[in-house]
């Protein structure tokens, strides 16, 4: 089984309402220093045994490209996690795109 | 870990599912053997209060519920109330309070979801939301968090499913602080030949599950609902709502009622599959047999237990005509959703639970939903009242005219804007009086020239302080609201929420509403449809106040009649329909001066009907062209609201013979602020005369302050007051967006008034 | 004349859009299912608001790939009139017919409320009723109305024209306080390069009877009906 995290952002120079409510939320609770929030949205996608590994980065550029973000405004990343590796997210790189 | 029949009895585990030993002795009587763990845990939830109305149900027949506007009373999910040209409304409330204290938005949201699922199951298309709302301090950063919450739930999952919300109050009251009170309205419309029922009838024929799939959210809720909230209290999973899933429902649930192939529909709300199933046989007289293998899930491993007992949102239960299973599962397909026959209609009595060839459970239908035992709890006028009706009342105020900013500026008082802005209030383009410009709602009802009249209110000091004469004045508040913009009232639905009705005092209370929404709802002739009754709404032993929320619809033969609560245009005359007189017991003014004391107002329910029928009658005759009801605050505040919602001032001369506090701020009952143009005036003398109401002049329209003069009133001011509207306006709208949003907040309320102003 | 209402899985604003078309200006009106593909027999196609697919992702991501999308796409390329209201906007921009994309509101909450706009284009077949510089009175009720546009297409949305409608006083000056949503460059509603396709925050089906209090919505309609008489082009393209 192969997982596939993908982390869709807002572009840098796009202003971010609801960062900006959380910012001003965690000040609210007395949290000091913070210089800005961005939030993002992570998408989980869970492959049927048997997955062509080599294509799915291929592929999954693809579903970002066309669905899960939206060019005008954001940006994505993803990282594959094949099943061994799922306990532990942390051990796997990511892999930038634009 | 289920246990043995064996297992229950040693354990005594039906106490931790909620039930009391006697409870447990009656269902082995009635089942005539011990039960297995499935049938114990839908037993739990069936004859929870929440389900089985157990201390509430002898009272009930108190309640007037018969009228011929009235097509449904109560025993279904909803009420039906006639509108002519083949129309019927269907409208019910119900209450979310403890979902809503855990999770406020999930909690508002499926709370907003169950209520709308009452209506269509009726056959109705949902057409409006209305909520009624109490926290505790806006001061305190938790109360915040559950007020700011609960809107957004309510406008995430109203805004979304395509249904306006267009009315509703919240108030804010210390005693609601650990314990919020979310209570729902929806209102639908349907023609008459369209209407249908809960019933399971016709041996043989299918029951199908349709809608969302069945996991393992929200089991026991409906017993969660029915305890006392306390720290260590183990909450259940709060289920989520999905309002694109109930948009699909509702529109699959129209087109397959309108196919004419449904006996009976009905939605599964509290206890899920259990109660939809018990219930719909319960009124048909019939049984039920069902495999829970055969109803689609969307988790796996689920035992019969959590598939009977799962109160996931956006499903329903349909039995359809035998032959039809596949015409209904291509409607629902249609919209994208699933459909599955999961048993079929018997004629044994019996609820059956199969899992594949296993009988999971068995229970006689006659038990489990109508076998509860009814109490009559002990009750006991509460010591306290000794203590409030005596209370000292303060001296007059320093100054009058801070006084009234003040009161504009309580969070009870002050405008709403900042939660109603969130709703859609204007989707089904139909909304003629939205909120914040009349005393109710007005809905247009399309293919006819009428229209349909909505609020929801109630005043829970006065009902604290006097529980009977307090839900008098709720219902005839409503009644008021309804008439104030030119609808004759129809019928109510009531919220009743009440703490723990164990102890005799809350339990008094209780009954002393009752008895008072009644006499109410006789003399008015607004007959009770059905309702909720919400107990148990205590934190750490604190009950909130008593609040019998009315919801409340009205009919306005000419939709184009119908008035705000705006002056219209300068130089019209003020005039009060009904007579001040010298109370201030139990107003938003003593709470303001830290009291919370005296007598409730009084109430002359003959007079309360005349006061509503005179302005009716003036509203239709064109005469009256704004009208706004003294609640709240009094007089002062009614004229203040006046002003500002129409963005023209007033000069008002006054006089009473008793303190100028209890003239500008007291809560008299019965008494309703409306303008005329001057060459009406004594038309509406004439009337007023007619009716046998007092009526008086107060003063005009125009400019742009608030003038008060009240002469040689005792204890007065020493000028006469004198408000600009900018300060009016200031006071009444700032004070949610400040607590909510910090004083950067208030200029988008405070400017953008300006720039709306030109809506009529 | 004949409008076609596309009904999306949670479409609401179809039926108010469908009684104002019908019942109010007595134009012929039907609604086409977000399966279908036929959409040539009418004169006017119109996405109209709600919460298609409950809004996953973003509003419109899904709805873009409905099959009647690729309908609508051929439908504006031969030139046909397309309007979008709140969502329907929504998904003309997901859908790449209309430039740009939404965020949430500036203050992340769901607003609900009247807002003027200004008319900045009159040669287009949806406004072309109106007077340059016309206010018009509107409801809005959206959570994602923040519209957004980079520098450079936001250059080029000025240098063509295809800004139709911005945010306003209620004199037509264009004032942060104004702007309800934080839209950049006041921005309420945009055409395409063609000016076939007009997308708009605003629901002119809501203000278009004087029972609810406006009925500056008309002349989006009673211009669209103008243009099309104008064109000849009726009963299909």
């Amino acid at each position: 089984m192969t997982k596939a995290r993908v982390f869709v952002t807002l572009k840098p120079g796009v202003l971010d309402p609801q960062g900006k409510a959380v910012a001003g939320g965690l000040e609210t609770l007395g949290y000091q220093g913070i210089k800005d929030v961005r939030v993002g949205k992570l998408i989980e996608i869970t492959f049927e045994d048997g997955t062509n590994q080599e294509r799915l980065r291929e592929q999954i550029d693809d579903m970002c490209a066309r669905l899960l973000a939206n060019p005008v405004i954001e940006e994505y990343a993803f990282e594959l996690i094949s099943e061994a590796e799922a306990a532990e997210p942390a051990a796997n790189g990511s892999e930038e795109d634009s | 870990m289920e246990l043995s029949s064996q297992q229950i009895v040693e354990t005594k585990a039906w106490r931790d599912m909620g039930l009391t030993d006697a409870e447990f002795d009656r269902i082995v009587e009635q089942m005539g053997r011990l039960p297995n763990w499935t049938e114990l845990g839908m037993y739990a939830v069936l004859w929870s209060e929440h389900c089985a109305y157990k201390h509430s149900r002898a009272l009930f027949h108190l309640f007037p519920t018969e009228g011929e506007q009235i097509l449904q009373g109560p025993g279904e999910n909803a009420g039906i109330v006639d509108l002519g040209d083949g129309l019927a409304a269907v409208f019910k409330v119900e209450s979310h309070n403890s979902p809503s204290a855990v999770e406020p938005y999930q909690g508002a949201a499926t709370g907003v979801g169950g209520i709308l699922r009452d209506i269509f199951t009726m056959g109705a298309r949902p057409v409006a939301v209305l909520n009624s709302l109490r926290f505790g301090s806006l001061d305190d950063e938790r109360v915040r968090y559950l007020f700011a919450g609960v809107v957004s739930g309510i406008s995430g999952y109203g805004n979304a499913v395509g249904v306006p919300t267009v009315g509703g109050e919240v108030a804010f009251d210390p005693s609601y602080r650990g314990n919020p009170l979310v209570n729902a309205m929806a209102v639908g419309i349907v023609e008459h030949r369209y209407i249908a029922r809960g019933k399971a009838s016709g041996v043989g024929n299918p029951v199908m599950v349709v809608g969302a799939r069945t996991g393992r959210d929200g089991i026991h809720g409906a017993s969660f609902s029915s305890a006392e909230l306390d720290d260590d209290t183990e909450v259940p999973t709060i289920q989520a709502g999905d309002p694109f899933t109930e948009k699909l429902l509702v529109e699959a649930c129209l087109e397959l009622i309108q196919s004419g192939v449904v006996i009976g529909i009905q939605d599964m709300g509290a206890a899920g599959l259990t109660s939809s199933a018990a219930e719909m046989a319960s009124r048909a007289g019939s049984g039920i047999e069902l495999d829970v293998l055969k109803v689609p899930r969307r988790e796996e491993g689920m035992t019969p237990y959590e598939i009977m007992l799962s109160e996931s949102q956006e499903r329903m239960l349909v039995v359809p005509k035998r032959g039809s299973e596949e015409q209904v599962e291509a409607i629902f397909k249609k919209w994208g959703l699933e459909a599955a026959v999961i048993g079929r209609v018997t004629d044994d009595g019996m609820l059956r639970v199969m899992e594949g060839d296993r009988v999971a459970a068995e229970v006689p239908v006659a038990s489990i939903v109508d076998g509860a035992p009814r109490y009559e709890p002990a009750k006991q006028r509460p010591a306290y009242l000794d203590e409030t009706i005596n209370v000292e009342m303060p001296p007059p105020p320093q100054n009058y005219a801070q006084t009234l900013l003040d009161l504009l500026a309580s969070p009870t008082i002050a405008s709403k804007e900042w939660v109603y802005r969130q709703y859609d209030h204007t989707l089904g383009a139909g909304t003629v009086v939205a909120p914040g410009e009349g005393d109710a709602a007005v809905l247009r009802i399309r293919g006819t020239k009428k229209g349909l009249a909505l609020t929801i209110d109630c005043n829970q000091r006065y009902v604290y302080l006097n529980p009977r004469r307090g839900a008098q004045i709720a219902v005839a508040e409503a009644a008021r609201n309804i008439s104030c913009v030119g609808a004759k009232p129809l019928a109510i639905t009531d919220g009743m929420n009440f703490g723990n009705p164990e102890k005799p005092e809350v339990f008094w209370q209780f009954d002393q509403a009752v008895r008072g929404i009644s006499e109410a709802c006789a003399a008015l002739n607004t007959p009770v449809t059905g309702g909720n009754v919400s107990f148990y709404n205590e934190k750490g032993g604190q009950a909130i106040h008593p609040t019998p929320m009315i919801g409340m619809i009205g009919l306005l033969d000419d939709v184009e009649k119908r008035v705000g609560m705006g002056w219209r245009q300068a130089g019209h005359r003020i005039i009060l329909l009904g007579e001040n007189r010298n109370e201030l017991g139990a107003s938003e003014y003593l709470a303001l001066r830290g009291i919370v004391g005296g007598d409730a107002p009084e109430l002359d329910l003959e007079r309360e009907a005349a006061v509503q029928a005179l302005v009716r009658s003036l509203i239709a005759d064109g005469i009256a062209v704004s009208a706004h009801d003294c609640a709240d605050g009094g007089l002062a505040v009614a004229l203040a609201e006046a002003c500002i919602v129409s963005g023209i001032g007033a000069s008002i001369a006054v006089e009473a013979d008793f303190r100028a506090d209890a003239l500008l701020f007291g809560e008299t009952q019965s008494r309703i602020v409306i303008s005329a143009a001057p060459e009406h005036v004594a038309e509406v003398e004439r009337q007023a005369k007619e009716a046998g109401v007092p009526c008086t002049v107060l003063g005009e329209t125009g400019g742009d302050s608030l003038k008060i003069d009240v002469g040689a009133t005792p204890d007065g001011p020493e000028s006469p007051l004198s408000i600009s509207l900018e300060e009016l306006e200031r006071a009444w709208k700032g004070t949610i967006p400040r607590a909510m949003e910090g004083e950067a907040g208030v200029e988008a309320y405070v400017a953008s008034a300006s720039s709306e102003k030109g809506a009529d | 004349m004949r409008y076609g209402i596309i009904v999306f899985p949670g479409s609401s604003g179809d039926a108010d859009m469908y009684h104002v078309l019908r019942d109010v200006l007595g134009a012929e009106v039907e609604y086409i299912w977000h399966r279908d593909s036929a959409v040539d027999h009418v004169d006017c196609l119109i996405l109209p608001g709600g919460a298609s697919y409950g809004d996953a992702l973003r509003p419109g991501a899904i709805a873009r790939f409905a099959p009647v999308m690729q309908a609508v796409r051929t439908f504006a390329e031969r030139g046909g009139l397309v309007l979008g209201i709140g969502n329907g906007f929504q998904i003309l921009c997901e859908a790449g017919l209309l430039p740009g994309a939404f965020l949430p509101n500036r203050g992340v909450r769901f607003i609900s409320r009247s807002v003027y706009v200004r008319v900045e284009q009159t040669d287009t077949p949806f406004t072309r009723r109106c007077e340059p510089g016309q206010v018009l009175r509107l409801p809005i009720a959206h959570r994602f109305g923040n519209y957004f546009v980079d520098d450079a297409a936001l250059a080029q949305l000025e240098e063509r024209g295809q800004i139709v409608f911005r945010y306003c006083t209620a004199s037509g000056e264009l004032a942060e306080a104004a702007n309800p949503n934080g839209a950049r460059a006041h921005i309420a509603g945009v055409c395409n390069e063609q000016r076939n396709v007009l997308g708009m925050m605003a629901h002119p089906e809501r203000a278009a009877e004087d029972l609810l209090g406006s009925v500056d919505g008309r002349l989006v309609f009673a211009s669209i009906a103008d243009a099309l008489a104008a064109s000849g082009r009726v009963q299909g393209v």
